[in-house]
């Protein structure tokens, strides 16, 4: 918060200052004060790759979900499988989570480089956890355990998580017995041995940390959903999504933060008329589903970044012959190889346009786990529906986000499937400027699919007439998209704040804590990024302002929206992280302020 | 299509010969349909991009599916359409510098796989939709438009290279022999297994090799074409190497190995071993 006052302290208006002095009152009301228990927290587990510290905060997240409480985990990984600085962090909440919190209740810091790189995120009266292997530079409440050795006293040397669990449940007085019927229920199946040993970890972890007499606050009863839930990564929902949908032809290849996506078919994807295989590329991969949705099958393929281009000219293909398949693109950081294991949403100009030559491919960006798992259903019918490629955008921090979430209705999605040609031979496949029946091989109707440009029967033309109508056509199939779902709150608001992609959470967030201070500000979001939907444009192209926080360099959403006549800006941040919320408010407040003044002008 | 159809406006030079190679297409196409009872629309024809390429299109007679897809990726893409419907008849058309060039890449995968498609590689050892540069096949020393001062890489040699990475059926033809190309071609589509034709078929515009091939008694020019004696093994490994070790182009079936179950059957073998989950299920997996 003193970034707020140092950047816009002296110059802002008198309303400005009220507003942001009810924030900064909101901020710093103790979430477990003194008289109402605290209501969330957050855990930051730092280490090196392979000390376990993603089992951990999954693991915390898990314990807290199931006996009601809502969860959320955010993870950042080197690019290598042992060593190098890792860090996860899970918050804990009695209602549900939209960001991964700005500051840290806890900071566990397995090694001194943990603890230096991270204790500044500390929020006031944060606690550290530290492995006794070292001793903490500065003076906040620090408790040193180590874990290691705790471990072994509890009787096996995997428990050393049980101990930080044992731990952080002291620090804000959870029952002890969430956690033992956690465990009893994991391990159980393993022998009564393994269950009494993590017992053992977790009771030693709450001795060590009580004896410190350090306290978070009492953290509330848990405040269960009355609908069923699941636990997922945003990999999984959209894997899930797109099986739901009817995806029966996956081929794809490694790269990070895909993979899991790949994995997931590897293992799942079987039964009648499925095929799923690792390719030799990107290259094969888009090629294959190109052959496979051609061929009749609902055909996705997952990727990241470097992947994505090579893809390039293979979506070019699907989008020129009109072929219903589906690419996920995993945004990771930056060009090249970029940053393989960071977050950004830098991939929006290339998903629209990846290709040479006039396209505009569909594009949908889930914000959060449940909507990974609706953009996978609803990737799938928009191809199945256009008859051509689309995009399902979304990005490292939900790919591996851990979220508890409602579970997904399996009967009450509505699953479309291609208009398949069922006439005889002398089909004109590609006549007119509306999308057509699709012939599949094997039955009558057979034509070429060309990326050449081609007449009715797909053979290759340069007539200008014929490639008139067929660039018309193809663009022409958008319309059969711009009828999605949007959010709108406050829709009477002259000024609109409007993330898209994961940025979704921290923005709702920023968004509800500048509401709260009186703000008047008004929200809209959608998933279906291009087409965007009709209405939605309609509304946004009235407004004084539309605020997108984005991360990425260009402000490719706002630059998008202006584009369509929407008077858009940008808070843009390019560091490989996601929002912090606290930031957000300060930002959207500065960029207000500013627009305020050309107004007046 | 073409003669049916007035907007389709390409055509191949007086003499090339991707003319004989699409009557052999043809011929084993028809041949297969009086042998079968496949109907035409149960073959599809992936087809690389340049003067090779426009084979789909040129087709006479009832037509089979087509794709003419890009450049160098007639193989991945032929690899969609068989897993998508491994009842297909999967055919793949492209030339050298589509095949052996930019889509080299791709073969090794599909003989390792053992996919069960036949690849028709057109060789004029040079590129002539774009006029005349150089291809993997064109010659060391050769001069063309994109080596004026002559090709300083060796060239490579096709029918070796399909029998190094494990193609399970190996065929060399000459486009000047439709009706055997023809039987080549339909053996291939029969293969359980992946199977390469690899075609001479010269390009009289850039590289006019007709006379190098066949041979011309009047200027003491002997033929490199040759056929493969009918006491040869095709299934002795050692044979096609020696074969392929000895000077000049051999035509007929160099090398089948039938033994390798081919990538449909491996896929079965382990649909039938993997325990089918309904969506319900997998989705059970995460409840808590």
């Amino acid at each position: 918060m003193v970034i707020i006052v140092a950047s816009i302290g002296s110059i802002c208006p008198l309303k400005i200052k009220l507003i942001i002095r009810l924030i900064l009152i909101l901020q710093h009301v103790p979430m477990g004060g003194y008289m109402s228990k605290r209501k969330d927290f957050v855990v930051r587990f730092a280490g090196e790759g392979g000390q376990g510290v993603v089992t951990a905060s999954e693991a915390l997240a898990r314990i807290a979900s199931e006996v009601g409480y809502y969860s959320l985990t955010f993870a950042t990984f080197p690019s290598q499988i042992m060593g190098g600085p890792t860090y996860t962090q899970a918050r804990i909440s009695t209602s549900p989570v939209l960001s991964p919190g700005d500051s840290l209740n806890v900071l566990v810091a397995l090694n001194e480089e943990a603890y230096e790189t991270h204790k500044e995120e500390l929020a006031e009266g944060g606690i550290v956890l530290y492995d006794s292997s070292f001793t903490p530079s500065g003076n906040e409440k620090a408790i040193g355990m180590p874990f290691d050795d705790l471990a072994k006293e509890a009787g096996d040397a995997r428990t050393a998580n049980m101990v930080m669990m044992g731990a952080l449940a002291s620090l804000v007085e959870m029952p002890e017995k969430y956690l033992k019927d956690f465990i009893e229920k994991r391990f159980l199946s393993r022998g009564q041995e393994i269950v009494d040993a993590n017992f053992r970890a977790i009771d030693l972890g709450i001795e060590k940390a009580s004896e410190s007499k350090f306290n978070l606050g009492e953290l509330d009863e848990p405040n269960s959903p009355d609908y069923k839930q699941v636990m997922m990564k945003g990999n999984d929902a959209i894997a899930l999504g797109a099986i739901r949908a009817g995806l029966n032809f996956y081929v794809g290849y490694p790269i990070s933060p895909a993979t899991t996506i790949l994995l997931y078919m590897e293992r799942n994807l079987f039964g009648d008329g499925r095929f799923v295989y690792q390719a030799s590329s990107e290259i094969e991969s888009i090629n294959a589903i190109i052959g496979g949705g051609y061929a009749g099958k609902k055909s996705m393929t997952a990727t990241a970044g470097p992947g994505f281009s090579l893809m390039s000219e293979g979506l070019g293909l699907a989008w020129m012959a009109e072929i219903p398949l589906v690419v996920v693109d995993v945004q990771r950081g930056g060009p090249a190889t970029g940053l393989p294991t960071k977050t950004e949403q830098s991939d929006l100009f290339a998903s629209i346009n990846p290709a040479h030559g006039d396209v505009s491919l569909p594009v949908i960006a889930p914000g959060t786990v449940e909507e990974c798992f609706t953009a996978g259903v609803m990737a799938l019918n928009w191809a199945e529906r256009y008859q051509g490629p689309v995009i399902l955008l979304t990005e490292m921090a939900i790919a591996e986000r851990v979220q508890n979430i409602k579970k997904p209705d399996l009967d009450n999605i509505n699953v479309e499937n291609r208009i398949v040609y069922e006439g005889n031979n002398g089909y004109q496949r590609y006549d007119g400027y509306e999308l057509s029946p699709m012939p599949i091989p094997g039955k009558p109707g057979s034509y070429v699919a060309n990326g050449s440009e081609h007449d009715s029967v797909g053979d290759t033309t340069h007539l200008p007439s014929r490639h008139v109508q067929m660039t018309e056509r193809r663009f022409g199939k958008l319309d059969l998209l711009r009828n999605e779902d949007f959010e709108e709150e406050h829709g009477d608001s002259s000024i609109i704040v409007m993330p898209w992609g994961g940025s979704k959470g921290p923005v709702m967030e920023a968004y509800n804590k500048l509401r709260e201070s009186g703000m008047d500000i008004g929200w809209h979001y959608t998933m279906y990024l291009n087409p965007l939907p009709e209405d939605l444009l309609n509304k946004l192209r009235s407004k004084d302002l539309v605020i997108v926080p984005e991360l990425n360099y260009q402000g490719q959403f706002s630059s998008l929206l202006r584009s369509h006549g929407v008077k858009a800006k940008s808070i843009t941040q390019y560091t490989g992280l996601p929002f912090k919320v606290g930031k957000l408010v300060s930002s959207i407040t500065d960029i207000i302020n500013e627009s305020n003044k050309v107004v007046i002008k | 299509m073409s003669a049916k159809n007035p907007e389709y406006d390409f055509k191949w030079c007086p003499g090339c010969g991707d003319f004989g190679v699409r009557r052999a297409v043809e011929f084993a196409l028809s041949d297969r349909l009086k042998e079968t009872e496949e109907i035409i629309e149960n073959t599809v024809v992936v087809a690389g991009i340049g003067c090779s390429g426009n084979l789909v299109h040129l087709l006479e007679g009832p037509q089979p599916f087509g794709i003419h897809g890009i450049h160098g990726r007639s193989l991945p893409i032929a690899f969609g359409v068989k897993m998508a419907n491994p009842d297909l008849n999967v055919l793949t058309v492209a030339g050298d510098g589509d095949f052996l060039s930019i889509g080299m890449e791709h073969i090794a995968p599909q003989a390792t796989r053992n996919l069960d498609i036949c690849s028709v590689v057109m060789d004029n050892g040079v590129y002539g939709l774009t006029k005349g540069q150089s291809s993997p096949t064109t010659e060391y020393g050769v001069k063309t438009s994109s080596t004026p001062y002559g090709k300083v890489e060796s060239s490579i040699d096709p029918l070796k290279y399909y029998l190094t990475i494990g193609a399970t059926f190996i065929a060399s033809g000459y486009s000047s022999k439709p009706r055997d190309l023809a039987k080549l071609i339909q053996a291939g589509m029969e293969h359980a297994g992946f199977a390469v034709i690899h075609v001479q078929s010269p390009c009289t515009t850039y590289n006019d090799t007709y006379e190098i091939l066949k041979g011309n008694a009047k200027k003491g020019i002997a033929p490199t074409i040759y056929d493969i004696p009918e006491e040869y093994d095709r299934t002795d490994r050692l044979a096609a190497e020696d074969l392929l070790n000895s000077s000049g182009i051999p035509l007929g079936i160099i090398y089948e190995d039938t033994s390798r179950p081919s990538f449909t059957a491996e896929n079965n073998r382990v649909k039938e071993i993997v325990k089918i989950r309904d969506i319900s299920d997998l989705l059970s997996d995460y409840d808590f």
